[in-house]
């Protein structure tokens, strides 16, 4: 594992001229190489990341100056192929950059990778990469959750001091959780999703996948605030989102009653339980609380996510980009065998869901009643947060799981996803912050905050996590 | 309580009487309007596992949801306008469109559409 000094200490290390970039970037490359066998990557941008580091030492400036990263290859970016781990994506070269690359280009930042992901992210373990599985770095033999897998791996092994993921029902804080890792869901709108490939766009967000609260937040920070290309991006908070650990003394903390109960295993409820007994030790209030849709929000998301999936997907049909069928006959045969060619087994299950329950006479009894459901889910959040700073809980209701194991039943696979998904209805910010062990495995503590409070809620985690170190 | 067990309710027709189980039927109708082809092992795949999945968010129709309103924009925006005017990035046409399986004059050439 590589070891890396905080975000902030390596570039000011750099704008100084006491680190150079060209060095840090061979530092990652080599890295990577060397953990060659965790399959975490899937493309490097050597030469693109070499010829900006010397740029870079040339002239060392920005707030990320020099500080190599690793980007899930579902956003946009010069030097490699884009795939979003799926063959019909296959030798797609990016024509511009995502925002979130643009930004953090601008403050020095240099792309050295791109991480492997379930293809187009649907999925909890990248088992459904359509090119290989990534290894969990604390045990090969398991999954390093998803769809971020590459991304948290990357982070967890220190391929580079900080790696981005999308979450879109959990797949930055699922993986972050496996791997021991910090991973942060900014609320909805934060963090521009131009030139991101899209999976389910009234849930998908980006966010940072790091080995600290404080290298989360500064990368939050570069990337956070309105873009003209995303007309569903919020503005930043004024104040940013550096932050010192919050005091925790008054404030109140909400633990979630539905995600403590039923299906959670033992050991994951003891650290959990610890941690908030941490917490409380440091000052703040416990309370139980309970949401009661909760429940519901896996049923809603297994409707709204392969809905949008379905009519975000449609754009592949072998005519403007990606995999093109070369012997139809015909433009309708080209887009029927186009699909079948490029998407893999989960991409044409949830085109399939979605279209279904998009489908006349489905849509109200389905897609209708989940968006009104997920109201429902939206008033117990508001109503709860009249009552606490924060919400806790466990990320997953299990440690990472092995390779295999839930991969021939899908309703299963999206079972681990429980925990996570109705912050993506809600559209509300959360983070996973490593939580001690179960069985050896890493345990992730999730906390939840309003929408918007995405400063306040990484004070606190940056609190949590003194307390929990 | 969380519902973890996959098997959720098997009686499978409370929303507007959806099917328990999706024929062979269904599921070539719903490839048809996705513009799919699937094998013969993808269509009974799907049929039991789209069915699965079906029912198990049939929890959905107990809910009583009928003082609420859909939530389509969790952050509450609303016609997000920005000015009419042409803006340039600088990229050339060429730049575009170079992924484009078939290029002729830079336009997308595609299979004849009849036939």
């Amino acid at each position: 594992m590589t070891e890396w000094e905080s975000i902030a200490a390596l570039a000011e290390k750099v704008r100084s001229g006491e680190l150079k970039a060209v060095d840090l970037v061979e530092r990652s490359l080599q890295a990577i190489e060397a953990a060659e066998e965790y399959k975490a990557i899937i493309a490097v941008t050597a030469d693109r990341a070499r010829e900006r580091a010397q740029a870079i030492d040339a002239d060392p400036k920005g707030r990320l100056a020099g500080v190599p990263f690793i980007a899930k290859d579902n956003f946009l970016v010069f030097g490699a192929e884009t795939t979003a781990a799926s063959n019909i994506l296959k030798g797609f070269e990016a024509p511009y950059q995502s925002t979130a690359i643009e930004k953090l280009e601008a403050e020095g930042a240099i792309c050295v990778a791109k991480a492997n992901l379930d293809a187009f992210a649907h999925g909890s373990s990248t088992e459904n990469s359509d090119f290989f599985t990534t290894k969990n770095p604390v045990d090969p033999t398991r999954v390093p959750g998803g769809s971020s897998g590459g991304s948290a791996a990357a982070a967890a092994l220190g391929l580079a001091p900080f790696a981005l993921g999308t979450d879109t029902g959990g797949s930055i804080r699922l993986p972050a959780s496996f791997t021991g890792t910090v991973g942060y869901k900014p609320t909805y709108g934060l963090v521009s999703r131009s030139g991101v490939v899209a999976m389910a766009s009234s849930l998908d967000v980006i966010g940072p996948l790091t080995r600290t609260v404080a290298d989360a937040a500064l990368v939050l920070d570069v990337m956070a605030g309105k873009d003209e290309l995303d007309s569903t991006t919020i503005d930043r908070a004024e104040q940013g989102y550096l932050v010192e650990a919050a005091d925790l003394r008054g404030k109140k903390i909400g633990i979630i009653k539905e995600y403590m109960g039923e299906g959670l295993q033992p050991g994951v409820k003891a650290q959990i339980e610890q941690a908030a007994q941490k917490m409380q030790q440091a000052g703040a209030e416990l309370v139980e609380i309970s949401l009661p849709s909760l429940p519901l929000a896996l049923a809603v998301y297994y409707i709204i996510c392969p809905a949008e999936v379905s009519s975000n997907l449609s754009r592949y049909d072998g005519q403007r980009y990606g995999y093109s069928f070369p012997d139809a006959h015909n433009l309708d045969e080209s887009y029927m065998a186009s699909r079948e060619h490029g998407f893999g087994k989960e991409a044409k299950r949830r085109i399939m869901t979605g279209t279904y329950v998009l489908s006349s006479g489905y849509y109200d009894a389905y897609y209708k009643k989940a968006q009104t459901v997920r109201t429902k889910l939206i008033n117990e959040f508001s109503e709860a947060f009249g009552n606490v700073d924060f919400l806790l809980g466990p990320t997953a209701p299990e440690v990472a799981f092995k390779i295999g194991e839930n991969a021939a039943d899908p309703l299963k696979m999206y079972l681990t996803d429980i925990m996570t998904v109705a912050v993506n209805l809600a559209g509300v910010p959360a983070i996973s912050i490593p939580c001690g062990t179960s069985e050896n495995l890493p345990v992730g503590l999730q906390l939840i905050a309003p929408q918007r409070a995405d400063r306040d809620l990484l004070a606190a985690a940056a609190a949590a996590e003194e307390v929990l170190a | 309580m969380l519902r973890f067990t996959t098997g959720m309710k098997q009686e499978g027709s409370a929303i507007l009487g959806v099917m328990a189980k999706l024929t062979r039927d269904d599921v070539l109708h719903l490839a048809q309007l996705a513009r799919i082809s699937l094998s013969d092992d993808e269509i009974e795949e799907f049929s039991e596992e789209l069915s699965a999945i079906l029912q198990y968010v049939e929890q959905l129709s107990d809910v009583d949801v009928s003082e609420l309103r859909p939530t389509n924009q969790v952050t509450g925006l609303t016609n997000v306008m920005r000015e009419d005017v042409v803006k340039d990035y600088g990229y050339a046409p060429h730049d575009l469109l170079h992924n484009v399986p078939d290029v002729q004059d830079n336009q997308l050439k595609v299979k004849r559409m009849i036939g």
